[in-house]
């Protein structure tokens, strides 16, 4: 009997990921919230390193890192594939998953906190990552192909939480004028099945991003419950 | 498989670099090794690596691949025979992953931290910090390797060769700093295994001397001050 347990955060793109895999591959799981101010004793017990979401406890065995876990997930449920089977292919989604995952949500995320001296060349960073995105994505309906791989999973922050965020911010980041390709990869990445089921909800993100928020420094307990890099960590 | 057919672009102080070419040595695959002068980087390597335009990357026929563990685990999957380099189990695999970001992520960065220190306090600071990573990667050793010489078991593996190839700058970082890194009263596993790696037929004149690294980085510091001072 397989039992799957995932401790996650409900805004954490990286939670999302995992998620996101566990659906395309039809995986039953539980579902377990954390607190961030409030860690559980299980969290700790089995992430002792990071003491982190998410965390994937699979048969009683505890597996962190997203990107870990993608892993492991693909390795171990072996049907709906989510990396390429060719090894060339694997390796250029892997350096893309990497790249999405290194450059592109930190340069997003620093936007968001950004104050309004900093905006424009926080903007100016990630418009250039958002760019070289754009490039590769190319023609194609999804970074994966012809349906979403480990790329689109790991820039699930991209497809919707960004653009959700942004919107309530009145920010200009990343626009379908600027993105035309992206965009319209966001808009069919937010409505496959696996996704729909597994976004935050909207108005609770939109609650927690108001839009008098920018510019204004965080308060740290609101930072420390988001569990994600402050301005000066990305 | 000719040599020709793969060529590795590459600058031999690059722990990065080295992972690749023990990763290559240990399936005994020949390749060319073509070195970068990475202050004036070659068309080659811009063309190859356009998003990141680092070394090292792989060209296997005229497939270009980069990032160091994504050649590796490129490298294990094209030539699959043995010896492997990811354990065979799922989950030993996502432990060997864990580490190696941990390795590159965290406590490499420590490991700079120290090197770089500029007084006693900030120095005696950033060596607790590497000690407190390198309990962690000890224990690590202890619960990979089950017994045997190396994180991979009775062969070197993935995780043996990401933390190995660091071995030549943890050697500089002791000559720098005067402090004992690698300290068989702190961590007497990974003492052992560090020479058990150094001294494998794959890694033989990959990674320099320790000597040759700290003149390296003195060059560095030394070309980095003179931009310093032309451009002010």
């Amino acid at each position: 009997m397989e039992e799957v347990k995932l401790f996650g955060y409900w805004v954490s793109p990286f939670c999302r990921s995992v998620e996101i895999a566990l659906k395309i591959k039809g995986i039953q799981y539980e579902y377990i919230e954390e607190d961030l101010t409030n860690k559980s004793p299980q969290l700790l017990q089995y992430n002792p390193v990071y003491k982190k979401i998410p965390v994937l406890l699979h048969n009683g065995k505890p597996i962190a890192e997203s990107m870990v876990i993608l892993e492991y997930i693909d390795e171990t449920w072996k049907n709906n594939p989510i990396l390429p089977k060719d090894p060339f292919e694997k390796a250029r989604a892997r350096f893309w998953a990497n790249f999405v995952d290194q450059k592109c949500f930190p340069a997003l995320w620093k936007t968001i906190w950004s104050t309004s001296e900093q905006y424009e060349q926080n903007k100016a960073e990630a418009l250039e990552r958002l760019k070289v995105l754009e490039n590769e994505l190319g023609g194609k309906r999804f970074f994966g192909g012809d349906s979403i791989g480990m790329v689109d999973i790991v820039a699930n922050f991209i497809g919707f939480s960004f653009r959700t965020i942004q919107e309530a911010l009145k920010l200009d980041v990343f626009t379908e004028d600027n993105f035309p390709k992206l965009w319209e990869w966001a808009e069919n990445f937010v409505n496959c099945s696996p996704v729909k089921k597994c976004l935050p909800p909207q108005d609770k993100l939109i609650a927690n991003f108001p839009p008098a928020y920018m510019g204004k420094t965080l308060v740290s307990s609101f930072q420390s419950r988001l569990q994600l890099p402050p301005p000066g960590g990305c | 498989m000719a040599a020709s057919d793969v060529k590795l672009l590459g600058a031999r102080p690059s722990p990065f670099v080295n992972r690749v070419q023990v990763a290559l040595n240990l399936k005994s695959i020949d390749y060319e090794f073509i070195p970068q002068n990475l202050a004036e980087k070659s068309e080659l390597l811009l063309k190859s690596n356009p998003v990141h335009k680092k070394v090292p990357v792989l060209i296997h026929g005229d497939q270009p691949i980069s990032e160091s563990l994504v050649i590796v685990h490129y490298v294990d999957e094209v030539w699959s025979g043995p010896p492997s380099l990811l354990p065979a189990d799922p989950y030993d695999r996502a432990t060997a992953r864990f580490w190696a970001a941990y390795i590159d992520e965290k406590w490499s960065p420590l490991v700079r931290n120290l090197i770089n220190a500029t007084d006693e306090q900030s120095k005696a600071a950033a060596a607790e910090k590497v000690f407190e990573g390198l309990k962690l990667l000890e224990d690590a050793f202890v619960n990979s390797s089950k017994g045997k010489g190396f994180f991979g078991g009775e062969k070197l593996g993935f995780l043996d060769v990401v933390l190995g190839c660091y071995l030549g700058w943890v050697r500089a970082g002791e000559i720098i700093t005067g402090l004992k890194i690698l300290d068989e009263t702190k961590t007497a596993a990974l003492v052992g295994w560090a020479e058990r790696f150094t001294s494998n037929k794959a890694v033989d004149g990959v990674i320099p001397e320790p000597e040759e690294l700290v003149s390296f980085m003195k060059m560095q510091a030394r070309a980095a001050a003179a931009a310093d001072a032309s451009s002010k």
